[in-house]
Protein backbone atom coordinates (compact mmCIF):
# COMPACT_ATOMS: atom_id res chain seq x y z
CA UNK A 1 0.00 0.00 0.00
CA UNK A 2 1.67 3.16 -1.16
CA UNK A 3 1.53 6.22 1.07
CA UNK A 4 -0.98 8.84 0.22
CA UNK A 5 0.46 11.41 -2.12
CA UNK A 6 -0.13 15.11 -1.93
CA UNK A 7 -0.83 17.14 -5.01
CA UNK A 8 1.30 19.99 -3.75
CA UNK A 9 4.73 19.12 -2.48
CA UNK A 10 5.17 20.51 1.01
CA UNK A 11 7.71 23.32 1.14
CA UNK A 12 11.19 22.38 2.26
CA UNK A 13 12.76 24.51 4.98
CA UNK A 14 15.15 26.01 2.46
CA UNK A 15 12.26 27.21 0.40
CA UNK A 16 10.73 29.01 3.33
CA UNK A 17 13.83 31.17 3.79
CA UNK A 18 13.69 34.65 2.42
CA UNK A 19 16.44 36.44 0.55
CA UNK A 20 18.64 35.26 -2.30
CA UNK A 21 18.53 31.61 -1.30
CA UNK A 22 14.76 31.83 -1.25
CA UNK A 23 14.73 33.39 -4.70
CA UNK A 24 16.94 30.63 -6.02
CA UNK A 25 14.69 28.01 -4.47
CA UNK A 26 11.68 29.69 -6.00
CA UNK A 27 13.33 29.62 -9.40
CA UNK A 28 14.12 25.92 -8.92
CA UNK A 29 10.55 25.26 -7.90
CA UNK A 30 9.28 27.09 -10.95
CA UNK A 31 11.56 24.99 -13.15
CA UNK A 32 10.32 21.78 -11.48
CA UNK A 33 6.73 22.87 -12.03
CA UNK A 34 7.48 23.57 -15.69
CA UNK A 35 8.92 20.09 -16.09
CA UNK A 36 5.90 18.50 -14.45
CA UNK A 37 3.57 20.40 -16.75
CA UNK A 38 5.61 19.75 -19.88
CA UNK A 39 3.51 16.71 -20.97
CA UNK A 40 0.34 18.81 -20.65
CA UNK A 41 1.91 21.61 -22.69
CA UNK A 42 3.04 19.22 -25.41
CA UNK A 43 -0.42 17.69 -25.54
CA UNK A 44 -1.94 21.15 -25.99
CA UNK A 45 0.50 21.88 -28.82
CA UNK A 46 -0.61 18.66 -30.52
CA UNK A 47 -4.27 19.64 -30.11
CA UNK A 48 -3.50 23.05 -31.60
CA UNK A 49 -1.78 21.50 -34.60
CA UNK A 50 -4.58 19.00 -35.10
CA UNK A 51 -7.28 21.66 -34.96
CA UNK A 52 -5.51 23.78 -37.56
CA UNK A 53 -4.64 20.62 -39.55
CA UNK A 54 -1.22 22.20 -39.90
CA UNK A 55 1.90 20.80 -38.25
CA UNK A 56 4.37 23.30 -39.71
CA UNK A 57 7.04 24.57 -37.27
CA UNK A 58 5.73 28.14 -37.19
CA UNK A 59 2.23 27.05 -36.24
CA UNK A 60 3.56 24.67 -33.58
CA UNK A 61 5.75 27.38 -32.02
CA UNK A 62 2.78 29.72 -31.86
CA UNK A 63 0.72 26.94 -30.29
CA UNK A 64 3.48 26.35 -27.75
CA UNK A 65 3.45 30.02 -26.75
CA UNK A 66 -0.33 29.92 -26.33
CA UNK A 67 -0.25 26.74 -24.27
CA UNK A 68 2.44 28.23 -22.01
CA UNK A 69 0.15 31.20 -21.46
CA UNK A 70 -2.79 28.87 -20.74
CA UNK A 71 -0.77 26.79 -18.27
CA UNK A 72 0.45 29.94 -16.52
CA UNK A 73 -3.01 31.52 -16.36
CA UNK A 74 -5.24 28.60 -15.45
CA UNK A 75 -3.30 26.79 -12.76
CA UNK A 76 -4.29 23.20 -12.08
CA UNK A 77 -2.90 20.64 -9.68
CA UNK A 78 -0.29 18.77 -11.73
CA UNK A 79 -1.14 15.25 -12.86
CA UNK A 80 1.35 12.79 -11.46
CA UNK A 81 2.42 10.44 -14.21
CA UNK A 82 3.88 7.14 -13.13
CA UNK A 83 6.95 7.76 -15.29
CA UNK A 84 6.51 4.46 -17.09
CA UNK A 85 4.87 3.64 -20.38
CA UNK A 86 5.32 0.37 -22.21
CA UNK A 87 4.73 1.05 -25.91
CA UNK A 88 4.33 -2.59 -26.92
CA UNK A 89 1.81 -3.38 -24.18
CA UNK A 90 0.10 -0.08 -24.97
CA UNK A 91 -0.36 -1.07 -28.59
CA UNK A 92 -1.69 -4.51 -27.68
CA UNK A 93 -4.00 -2.91 -25.15
CA UNK A 94 -5.29 -0.38 -27.70
CA UNK A 95 -6.10 -3.11 -30.22
CA UNK A 96 -7.77 -5.25 -27.56
CA UNK A 97 -9.66 -2.17 -26.41
CA UNK A 98 -11.03 -1.49 -29.90
CA UNK A 99 -12.14 -5.09 -30.29
CA UNK A 100 -13.81 -5.04 -26.88
CA UNK A 101 -15.59 -1.74 -27.66
CA UNK A 102 -17.09 -3.36 -30.74
CA UNK A 103 -18.10 -6.40 -28.71
CA UNK A 104 -19.59 -4.31 -25.90
CA UNK A 105 -21.59 -2.15 -28.32
CA UNK A 106 -23.05 -5.18 -30.07
CA UNK A 107 -23.78 -6.74 -26.69
CA UNK A 108 -25.71 -3.65 -25.58
CA UNK A 109 -27.58 -3.67 -28.88
CA UNK A 110 -28.56 -7.33 -28.52
CA UNK A 111 -29.64 -6.84 -24.92
CA UNK A 112 -31.66 -3.76 -25.88
CA UNK A 113 -33.44 -5.53 -28.72
CA UNK A 114 -34.06 -8.95 -27.20
CA UNK A 115 -34.16 -8.48 -23.43
CA UNK A 116 -35.34 -4.91 -23.17
CA UNK A 117 -37.50 -4.30 -20.09
CA UNK A 118 -36.66 -7.63 -18.45
CA UNK A 119 -32.91 -7.00 -18.17
CA UNK A 120 -31.29 -7.71 -14.80
CA UNK A 121 -28.35 -5.69 -13.50
CA UNK A 122 -25.96 -5.56 -10.58
CA UNK A 123 -23.90 -3.00 -8.69
CA UNK A 124 -20.54 -4.64 -8.07
CA UNK A 125 -17.84 -3.28 -5.78
CA UNK A 126 -14.28 -3.97 -6.85
CA UNK A 127 -11.17 -3.27 -4.80
CA UNK A 128 -8.41 -1.95 -7.03
CA UNK A 129 -4.77 -2.94 -6.66
CA UNK A 130 -3.55 0.58 -7.26
CA UNK A 131 -4.10 3.61 -5.08
CA UNK A 132 -3.02 6.20 -7.64
CA UNK A 133 -5.66 8.67 -8.73
CA UNK A 134 -4.52 8.59 -12.34
CA UNK A 135 -4.75 4.81 -12.44
CA UNK A 136 -8.23 4.87 -10.90
CA UNK A 137 -9.33 7.43 -13.50
CA UNK A 138 -7.91 5.46 -16.40
CA UNK A 139 -9.43 2.22 -15.13
CA UNK A 140 -12.79 3.91 -14.63
CA UNK A 141 -12.74 5.21 -18.19
CA UNK A 142 -11.78 1.87 -19.68
CA UNK A 143 -14.36 0.01 -17.61
CA UNK A 144 -17.11 2.39 -18.71
CA UNK A 145 -16.37 1.67 -22.35
CA UNK A 146 -15.46 -2.01 -22.35
CA UNK A 147 -17.29 -4.71 -20.42
CA UNK A 148 -20.84 -3.42 -20.12
CA UNK A 149 -20.41 -1.40 -16.95
CA UNK A 150 -20.00 2.15 -15.70
CA UNK A 151 -18.71 3.68 -12.51
CA UNK A 152 -21.40 4.71 -10.04
CA UNK A 153 -19.22 5.65 -7.09
CA UNK A 154 -15.56 5.75 -6.16
CA UNK A 155 -14.34 5.23 -2.62
CA UNK A 156 -10.89 6.75 -2.52
CA UNK A 157 -10.12 5.75 1.08
CA UNK A 158 -10.27 2.05 0.20
CA UNK A 159 -9.79 2.64 -3.56
CA UNK A 160 -12.91 0.71 -4.40
CA UNK A 161 -14.88 1.18 -7.59
CA UNK A 162 -18.62 0.56 -7.54
CA UNK A 163 -19.71 -0.42 -11.03
CA UNK A 164 -23.17 -0.81 -12.45
CA UNK A 165 -23.12 -3.82 -14.75
CA UNK A 166 -25.66 -4.54 -17.45
CA UNK A 167 -27.11 -8.02 -18.01
CA UNK A 168 -25.98 -9.84 -14.88
CA UNK A 169 -28.37 -12.64 -13.98
CA UNK A 170 -26.75 -14.39 -11.00
CA UNK A 171 -23.84 -14.26 -8.57
CA UNK A 172 -21.61 -16.42 -10.79
CA UNK A 173 -21.80 -13.88 -13.58
CA UNK A 174 -20.96 -11.12 -11.11
CA UNK A 175 -17.92 -13.12 -10.00
CA UNK A 176 -16.86 -13.65 -13.63
CA UNK A 177 -17.23 -9.93 -14.19
CA UNK A 178 -14.98 -9.25 -11.17
CA UNK A 179 -12.31 -11.49 -12.65
CA UNK A 180 -12.60 -9.70 -15.99
CA UNK A 181 -12.07 -6.35 -14.29
CA UNK A 182 -9.01 -7.70 -12.47
CA UNK A 183 -7.58 -8.82 -15.81
CA UNK A 184 -8.21 -5.43 -17.41
CA UNK A 185 -6.55 -3.72 -14.46
CA UNK A 186 -3.54 -6.02 -14.76
CA UNK A 187 -3.25 -5.16 -18.46
CA UNK A 188 -3.47 -1.46 -17.64
CA UNK A 189 -0.77 -1.77 -14.98
CA UNK A 190 1.48 -3.45 -17.53
CA UNK A 191 0.95 -0.47 -19.84
CA UNK A 192 1.29 2.49 -17.50
CA UNK A 193 1.45 1.41 -13.87
CA UNK A 194 4.31 2.48 -11.64
CA UNK A 195 7.22 0.13 -10.96
CA UNK A 196 5.92 -0.83 -7.53
CA UNK A 197 2.55 -1.82 -8.96
CA UNK A 198 4.24 -3.87 -11.65
CA UNK A 199 6.36 -5.66 -9.04
CA UNK A 200 3.29 -6.40 -6.96
CA UNK A 201 1.51 -7.74 -10.02
CA UNK A 202 4.45 -10.01 -10.91
CA UNK A 203 4.70 -11.49 -7.41
CA UNK A 204 0.93 -11.97 -7.38
CA UNK A 205 1.06 -13.85 -10.67
CA UNK A 206 4.03 -16.02 -9.74
CA UNK A 207 2.33 -16.78 -6.43
CA UNK A 208 -0.62 -18.17 -8.33
CA UNK A 209 -4.21 -17.08 -8.18
CA UNK A 210 -5.15 -19.49 -5.44
CA UNK A 211 -3.22 -17.58 -2.80
CA UNK A 212 -5.02 -14.34 -3.60
CA UNK A 213 -7.28 -12.85 -1.00
CA UNK A 214 -10.85 -12.59 -2.18
CA UNK A 215 -11.22 -9.44 -4.26
CA UNK A 216 -14.72 -8.87 -2.92
CA UNK A 217 -14.76 -5.64 -0.92
CA UNK A 218 -16.21 -5.70 2.55
CA UNK A 219 -17.19 -2.75 4.59
CA UNK A 220 -14.34 -1.32 6.52
CA UNK A 221 -13.99 2.11 4.96
CA UNK A 222 -16.28 5.05 5.34
CA UNK A 223 -18.14 5.81 2.12
CA UNK B 1 -4.51 -3.96 -66.40
CA UNK B 2 -4.86 -3.98 -62.64
CA UNK B 3 -1.88 -1.68 -62.34
CA UNK B 4 -3.54 0.74 -64.72
CA UNK B 5 -6.77 0.56 -62.80
CA UNK B 6 -4.86 1.22 -59.59
CA UNK B 7 -3.11 4.15 -61.24
CA UNK B 8 -6.53 5.51 -62.19
CA UNK B 9 -7.64 4.77 -58.66
CA UNK B 10 -10.47 2.66 -60.10
CA UNK B 11 -10.24 -0.59 -58.11
CA UNK B 12 -8.84 1.05 -54.98
CA UNK B 13 -11.58 3.64 -55.15
CA UNK B 14 -14.26 0.98 -55.37
CA UNK B 15 -12.83 -1.00 -52.45
CA UNK B 16 -12.49 2.10 -50.28
CA UNK B 17 -16.01 3.17 -51.21
CA UNK B 18 -17.35 -0.21 -50.12
CA UNK B 19 -15.51 -0.03 -46.80
CA UNK B 20 -16.83 3.51 -46.33
CA UNK B 21 -20.36 2.33 -47.02
CA UNK B 22 -20.05 -0.45 -44.45
CA UNK B 23 -18.67 2.00 -41.88
CA UNK B 24 -21.46 4.49 -42.48
CA UNK B 25 -24.24 1.94 -42.18
CA UNK B 26 -22.60 0.34 -39.13
CA UNK B 27 -22.18 3.69 -37.41
CA UNK B 28 -25.76 4.68 -38.09
CA UNK B 29 -26.99 1.31 -36.79
CA UNK B 30 -25.20 2.06 -33.52
CA UNK B 31 -27.33 5.19 -33.18
CA UNK B 32 -30.41 3.05 -33.72
CA UNK B 33 -29.12 0.70 -31.01
CA UNK B 34 -28.77 3.65 -28.64
CA UNK B 35 -32.30 4.77 -29.47
CA UNK B 36 -33.75 1.30 -28.92
CA UNK B 37 -31.86 1.04 -25.65
CA UNK B 38 -33.16 4.41 -24.50
CA UNK B 39 -36.72 3.38 -25.24
CA UNK B 40 -36.76 -0.21 -24.07
CA UNK B 41 -34.60 -0.35 -20.97
CA UNK B 42 -36.57 -0.17 -17.73
CA UNK B 43 -34.48 2.19 -15.61
CA UNK B 44 -32.05 5.08 -15.93
CA UNK B 45 -28.99 2.98 -15.22
CA UNK B 46 -29.57 0.53 -18.04
CA UNK B 47 -30.31 3.41 -20.39
CA UNK B 48 -26.96 4.91 -19.48
CA UNK B 49 -25.23 1.88 -21.00
CA UNK B 50 -27.19 2.39 -24.19
CA UNK B 51 -26.15 6.03 -24.27
CA UNK B 52 -22.40 5.53 -23.91
CA UNK B 53 -21.08 2.37 -25.54
CA UNK B 54 -22.78 2.19 -28.94
CA UNK B 55 -22.33 5.94 -29.44
CA UNK B 56 -18.57 5.76 -29.04
CA UNK B 57 -18.34 3.02 -31.65
CA UNK B 58 -20.85 4.78 -33.91
CA UNK B 59 -18.93 8.04 -33.97
CA UNK B 60 -15.69 6.12 -34.54
CA UNK B 61 -17.10 4.32 -37.58
CA UNK B 62 -18.46 7.53 -39.08
CA UNK B 63 -15.17 9.38 -38.49
CA UNK B 64 -13.44 6.43 -40.18
CA UNK B 65 -15.80 6.86 -43.10
CA UNK B 66 -14.85 10.55 -43.32
CA UNK B 67 -11.14 9.66 -43.24
CA UNK B 68 -11.62 7.08 -45.99
CA UNK B 69 -13.36 9.61 -48.20
CA UNK B 70 -11.04 12.56 -47.54
CA UNK B 71 -7.90 10.43 -48.02
CA UNK B 72 -5.49 13.08 -46.73
CA UNK B 73 -3.07 12.51 -43.86
CA UNK B 74 -3.59 16.07 -42.62
CA UNK B 75 -7.18 15.19 -41.70
CA UNK B 76 -6.29 12.17 -39.55
CA UNK B 77 -5.10 13.97 -36.35
CA UNK B 78 -8.19 16.13 -36.06
CA UNK B 79 -10.53 13.17 -36.64
CA UNK B 80 -8.59 11.20 -34.03
CA UNK B 81 -8.86 14.17 -31.68
CA UNK B 82 -12.63 14.35 -32.09
CA UNK B 83 -12.94 10.68 -31.18
CA UNK B 84 -10.47 10.99 -28.32
CA UNK B 85 -12.48 13.81 -26.79
CA UNK B 86 -15.60 11.68 -26.96
CA UNK B 87 -13.68 8.78 -25.46
CA UNK B 88 -12.59 10.99 -22.57
CA UNK B 89 -15.88 12.78 -21.94
CA UNK B 90 -18.45 9.99 -22.35
CA UNK B 91 -17.33 8.00 -19.25
CA UNK B 92 -17.20 11.14 -17.10
CA UNK B 93 -20.71 12.09 -18.16
CA UNK B 94 -21.92 8.57 -17.43
CA UNK B 95 -20.25 8.63 -14.03
CA UNK B 96 -21.63 12.04 -13.03
CA UNK B 97 -25.16 11.25 -14.17
CA UNK B 98 -25.00 7.79 -12.60
CA UNK B 99 -23.71 9.12 -9.30
CA UNK B 100 -26.41 11.80 -9.16
CA UNK B 101 -29.01 9.16 -10.00
CA UNK B 102 -27.81 6.79 -7.30
CA UNK B 103 -27.74 9.54 -4.71
CA UNK B 104 -31.25 10.65 -5.59
CA UNK B 105 -32.48 7.04 -5.37
CA UNK B 106 -33.32 6.50 -9.02
CA UNK B 107 -32.09 2.94 -8.83
CA UNK B 108 -34.76 0.27 -8.84
CA UNK B 109 -33.51 -2.31 -6.36
CA UNK B 110 -35.78 -5.06 -7.68
CA UNK B 111 -33.94 -4.96 -11.01
CA UNK B 112 -30.65 -5.78 -9.31
CA UNK B 113 -29.05 -9.12 -8.67
CA UNK B 114 -26.67 -7.71 -6.11
CA UNK B 115 -25.78 -4.29 -4.76
CA UNK B 116 -22.47 -3.95 -2.94
CA UNK B 117 -22.79 -0.19 -2.64
CA UNK B 118 -26.15 -0.41 -0.88
CA UNK B 119 -24.59 -2.57 1.84
CA UNK B 120 -21.85 0.00 2.43
CA UNK B 121 -24.28 2.92 2.42
CA UNK B 122 -26.75 1.32 4.80
CA UNK B 123 -23.90 0.23 7.09
CA UNK B 124 -22.64 3.82 7.22
CA UNK B 125 -26.20 5.06 7.80
CA UNK B 126 -26.62 2.62 10.69
CA UNK B 127 -23.36 3.76 12.27
CA UNK B 128 -24.42 7.38 11.86
CA UNK B 129 -27.74 6.64 13.57
CA UNK B 130 -26.00 4.90 16.47
CA UNK B 131 -23.84 7.93 17.09
CA UNK B 132 -26.85 10.23 17.30
CA UNK C 1 -23.23 5.01 -56.26
CA UNK C 2 -22.45 2.71 -53.33
CA UNK C 3 -21.83 5.75 -51.19
CA UNK C 4 -25.14 7.38 -52.11
CA UNK C 5 -27.17 4.26 -51.27
CA UNK C 6 -25.26 3.73 -48.02
CA UNK C 7 -25.76 7.39 -47.15
CA UNK C 8 -29.54 7.06 -47.63
CA UNK C 9 -29.68 3.93 -45.46
CA UNK C 10 -27.54 5.53 -42.74
CA UNK C 11 -29.53 8.76 -42.90
CA UNK C 12 -32.77 6.90 -42.33
CA UNK C 13 -31.19 4.91 -39.50
CA UNK C 14 -29.89 8.09 -37.85
CA UNK C 15 -33.32 9.70 -38.15
CA UNK C 16 -34.86 6.63 -36.52
CA UNK C 17 -32.40 6.86 -33.64
CA UNK C 18 -33.06 10.59 -33.29
CA UNK C 19 -36.83 10.01 -33.14
CA UNK C 20 -36.37 7.39 -30.41
CA UNK C 21 -34.15 9.76 -28.44
CA UNK C 22 -36.80 12.47 -28.84
CA UNK C 23 -39.48 10.14 -27.52
CA UNK C 24 -37.35 9.45 -24.46
CA UNK C 25 -36.73 13.18 -24.13
CA UNK C 26 -40.47 13.84 -24.09
CA UNK C 27 -41.42 10.94 -21.83
CA UNK C 28 -38.82 11.62 -19.19
CA UNK C 29 -39.64 10.58 -16.33
CA UNK C 30 -36.78 12.34 -14.56
CA UNK C 31 -34.48 15.19 -15.55
CA UNK C 32 -31.54 12.77 -15.76
CA UNK C 33 -33.36 10.67 -18.36
CA UNK C 34 -33.86 13.81 -20.41
CA UNK C 35 -30.19 14.75 -20.03
CA UNK C 36 -29.22 11.34 -21.30
CA UNK C 37 -31.60 11.59 -24.25
CA UNK C 38 -30.24 15.04 -25.13
CA UNK C 39 -26.72 13.65 -25.01
CA UNK C 40 -27.63 10.85 -27.39
CA UNK C 41 -29.43 13.32 -29.66
CA UNK C 42 -26.33 15.51 -29.85
CA UNK C 43 -24.14 12.53 -30.75
CA UNK C 44 -26.63 11.55 -33.44
CA UNK C 45 -26.46 15.09 -34.85
CA UNK C 46 -22.66 14.83 -34.84
CA UNK C 47 -22.93 11.49 -36.64
CA UNK C 48 -25.16 13.17 -39.22
CA UNK C 49 -22.56 15.88 -39.78
CA UNK C 50 -19.91 13.18 -40.21
CA UNK C 51 -22.16 11.54 -42.80
CA UNK C 52 -22.38 14.83 -44.69
CA UNK C 53 -18.60 15.23 -44.55
CA UNK C 54 -18.03 11.69 -45.81
CA UNK C 55 -20.49 11.98 -48.69
CA UNK C 56 -19.49 15.45 -49.87
CA UNK C 57 -15.79 15.02 -49.04
CA UNK C 58 -15.08 18.11 -46.97
CA UNK C 59 -14.00 18.88 -43.40
CA UNK C 60 -16.12 21.94 -42.66
CA UNK C 61 -17.96 20.51 -39.65
CA UNK C 62 -15.05 18.83 -37.90
CA UNK C 63 -14.54 21.64 -35.38
CA UNK C 64 -18.19 21.41 -34.44
CA UNK C 65 -17.72 17.72 -33.72
CA UNK C 66 -14.68 18.36 -31.52
CA UNK C 67 -16.42 21.16 -29.65
CA UNK C 68 -19.74 19.30 -29.55
CA UNK C 69 -18.23 16.51 -27.44
CA UNK C 70 -16.98 19.04 -24.91
CA UNK C 71 -20.22 21.05 -24.81
CA UNK C 72 -22.31 17.91 -24.30
CA UNK C 73 -19.97 16.95 -21.49
CA UNK C 74 -20.21 20.31 -19.72
CA UNK C 75 -23.99 20.41 -20.10
CA UNK C 76 -24.61 16.92 -18.72
CA UNK C 77 -22.17 17.32 -15.85
CA UNK C 78 -23.70 20.65 -14.87
CA UNK C 79 -27.21 19.21 -14.80
CA UNK C 80 -26.06 16.12 -12.91
CA UNK C 81 -24.29 18.34 -10.40
CA UNK C 82 -27.44 20.20 -9.45
CA UNK C 83 -29.91 17.34 -9.38
CA UNK C 84 -31.32 16.94 -5.90
CA UNK C 85 -33.74 14.51 -4.39
CA UNK C 86 -37.11 16.16 -3.96
CA UNK C 87 -39.09 13.06 -3.12
CA UNK C 88 -37.63 12.20 0.26
CA UNK C 89 -37.31 14.78 3.04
Amino acid sequence: MSPHRHHVRPARPSELLTGSRGARARARRRRARFLIELPLTLWMVLVWGALWQDFSPGNLVFGFVISLAVVATFKLPPVELSGRFNVWHGLVFALRFMWQVIKASIHVMIVAVFRGPTVRNAVVGIRMRSHEDLMATALGHVLTLIPGSFVVEVDRTTSTLYLHVLDINDKEQAEAFRQEVRDIEAALIRVMGSREELEALRTEESGGRGSLPSPAPRTEGKP
Amino acid sequence: MIAMALADGGVADTVLDWITAVCMVGGALMSVAAGIGLLRFPDLFSRMHAATKPQVLGLFLLLLAVALQIRAWAAVPVLLLAWLFQLLTAPVTAHMVGRAAYRTKHLKQEKLVLDDLNEVVSEAQRRLDERR
Amino acid sequence: MTIIIAAWISGIALALGAVMALVRLARGPSILDRTLALDVLLVIIMCGLCLDMAVNRHLNHIVFIVVGCLVAFIGSVTIARYVTDRRTP
